[in-house]
């Protein structure tokens, strides 16, 4: 572990602060550079707005699968087939239903639900399909995990105690699949920090992530210093992010467990 | 006479092909503690779910104190339920769970403090109130779920086997405790059991569920000395079933020509003369009989098969003629005559000690 893994990365680090020269100067443009500025809002922006929409989309279907077991065989499959598949074929994919003549917008426009086709693809929205389809499952199986180890009857109590469906999601529910939802969650965003197939066959030019600009540093600018740099900014959220996502998933957890 | 608390009318529940309730007609009047008594898949907790609003009938109407409740969800019904296994929250403390109630009806912050330290004085938990569920006992959760059921005052408290996980000593302590609760509360209570000890303790009345509808209803006294159908007769305690055919009725008498000679006994609807009847005898009632000793209304021979003690009192098998058994009892300590396996003895109960059933 020790030698495949953490010495090349150590020895890509290393060259944030050696590549070309020893010094701080890809630090210094990290932050003067406005270009770094925006990839880095440009790719948390979209992680963010990514784990949105995986949380929303989860929730319900985990919901249905945690609690329908006559559906829960058939939506384990329809959440593990594409996970199987390559990530590259499932992006491919999306470019034939999402793009001005693909299935989605000649459907659209045959109903008339739309004078000309919708720009689906290579923009944010196009990466935002992309990649919440990809990162679904992350979701989907730690909240499924949480809301079957909840007794079936505190929502039916909680009905019965007054509360009506809203409150008792909020009070009872909610609360109780925090963990599972937050564990959820953090996977996704600390994933979609790192995206880089999905931007780059779904996204638009100007919409650059890190990751992308990271491969475009070493194999078209040959910046590996700059690459380097990214590289650890990254990594370095992505720690600090899994951090803090243990103490806060544990707390609640800890205090059910007990 | 005043509305009842509940009334059920002609209730059933169907799933797809299967009846799980049919035809379930009961009125509950107020302070009234009522059990459903039943084997599992009854149906008694389906018409429990029915009342506190968790599942629709298919048919008939379910009136809560006058109105029908049918279309309301069990959040506007404002009836208390204590589950099975408390269905506390376990994120909330014993405090916050009770109070959980007195929030969903926006009681002021203040008032819902008073109503729940209230409400643990009553079940005997003054002091447990920031403990979180998983801290406490079984009995003690059970206390928490109840005073959780209890704290907003409903006008009707479901309890669905809350007992059922509870040891045999702490099960006969809650008993106690919940007889107690309905006393000095007057609340009204439809509590569902499959212990009949249990529902003999506690209840005014007593329902016995069997395949989806109610078998017979009544005081448990009642129930137990004059059971209708000999589901009830075996299920409310133990009998012994004779089976005959019916010579003569009248006055409520039955005459039943059987293989062991001519038994009387208590006689129950549906009988007719030349039907096929049963005669169910509980053991307490059967006396053996000595030498010297007159016949009884009822009296025959056998051979003790078993005797097995029990602590209070021997029970024993008398193996009849045909090979029909009958179950008697002898309490501890009591003069007459001993029992040993093997012995030839005569046995008998007086004619309005039994009671002669319909057959089937």
């Amino acid at each position: 572990m020790a030698v495949v893994f953490a010495l090349p990365v150590g020895a890509l680090l290393m060259r944030s602060a050696s590549d070309p020269v020893w010094g701080l100067q890809n630090f210094r443009s990290l932050w003067e550079e406005p270009v770094y500025a925006s990839l880095i809002r440009n790719t948390v922006q979209i992680s963010l707005a990514t784990t949105i929409g995986c949380i929303l989309l989860a929730y319900p279907f985990a919901h249905v699968m945690a609690t329908q077991p006559r559906l829960t065989r058939l939506l384990t499959l329809v959440v593990l087939i594409p996970f199987w598949s390559s990530i590259l074929v499932r992006s491919f994919a999306w470019m034939v239903l999402l793009q001005n003549n693909g299935i989605i917008n000649e459907s659209l426009l045959w109903l008339g639900v739309i004078g000309q086709p919708l720009e689906l693809i290579f923009n944010r929205t196009g990466v935002l399909i992309g990649m919440v389809h990809v990162l679904l499952p992350f979701v989907v199986f730690p909240l499924y995990g949480s809301i079957r180890a909840m007794d079936p009857a505190l929502m039916p109590a909680a009905a019965c105690l007054g509360a009506g469906p809203v409150r008792a999601f909020l009070r009872v529910q909610l609360p109780l699949t925090l963990p599972g939802l937050a564990t959820g969650a953090v996977l996704v965003f600390v994933m979609a920090l790192g995206f880089f197939i999905t931007p780059a066959l779904l996204g638009g030019r100007r919409d650059a992530v890190i990751a992308r600009m990271i491969q475009l540093q070493v194999s078209q600018l040959g910046d590996w210093g700059m690459a380097a740099t990214l590289s650890l900014v990254l990594l370095v959220a992505t720690l600090l992010l899994l951090g803090a996502s243990q103490l806060l998933v544990r707390s609640p957890a800890r205090r059910v467990a007990e | 006479m005043s509305t009842p608390v509940l009334e059920l009318r002609g209730v059933g529940k169907r799933f797809g092909q299967v009846v799980a309730v049919t035809g379930v007609d009961l009125t509950l009047d107020k302070g009234e503690f009522i059990s459903f008594l039943g084997p599992s898949g009854s149906g008694k907790t389906t018409t429990l779910t029915m009342v506190a609003g968790l599942q629709k009938p298919t048919e008939g109407s379910i009136l809560l104190n006058g109105q029908d409740v049918v279309p309301l969800p069990p959040y506007r019904r404002n009836i208390g339920v204590v589950f099975q296994h408390y269905a506390l929250f376990p994120h909330m403390t014993v405090a916050a769970n009770i109070a959980f109630p007195l929030q969903m009806r926006k009681v002021p912050r203040a008032e819902a403090g008073q109503r729940v330290e209230a409400a643990l004085k009553l079940v005997g938990l003054p002091g447990f109130a920031d403990r979180l569920p998983s801290q406490l006992s079984g009995g003690q959760q059970q206390r928490v779920a109840l005073a959780r059921a209890l704290v907003y005052e409903p006008p009707l408290l479901l309890m669905d086997e809350p007992l059922g996980a509870l040891d045999k000593n702490l099960r006969a302590q809650m008993q106690i405790e919940i007889a107690r609760l309905h006393r000095d509360l007057g609340i009204t209570v439809l509590y569902v059991t499959h212990d009949q000890e249990e529902a003999l303790v506690m209840s005014d009345r007593i329902a016995v569920f069997n395949h989806g509808r109610i078998e017979q209803i009544g005081r448990p006294q009642a129930l137990y000395e004059r059971p209708a159908t000999r589901f009830v007769a075996g299920f409310l305690g133990d009998s012994t079933f004779l089976a005959g055919r019916v010579q003569t009725l009248a006055d409520e008498k039955a005459v039943v020509q059987t293989a062991h000679g001519v038994l009387r006994g208590h006689a129950a609807t549906g009988l007719r003369v030349g039907g096929a009847a049963i005669v169910a005898v509980r053991p307490e009632r059967v006396a053996l009989l000595g030498a010297d000793d007159a016949p009884r209304d009822n009296t025959v021979q056998g051979r003790v098969s078993d005797v097995i003690y029990l602590g209070q009192s021997r029970k024993y098998v008398v193996r009849l003629e045909d090979g029909a058994e009958l179950l008697g009892l002898q309490p501890v300590g009591a003069a007459g005559v001993a029992l040993s396996e093997g012995a030839e003895v005569r046995v008998g109960w007086t004619a309005t000690d039994c009671n002669v059933l319909p057959a089937g």
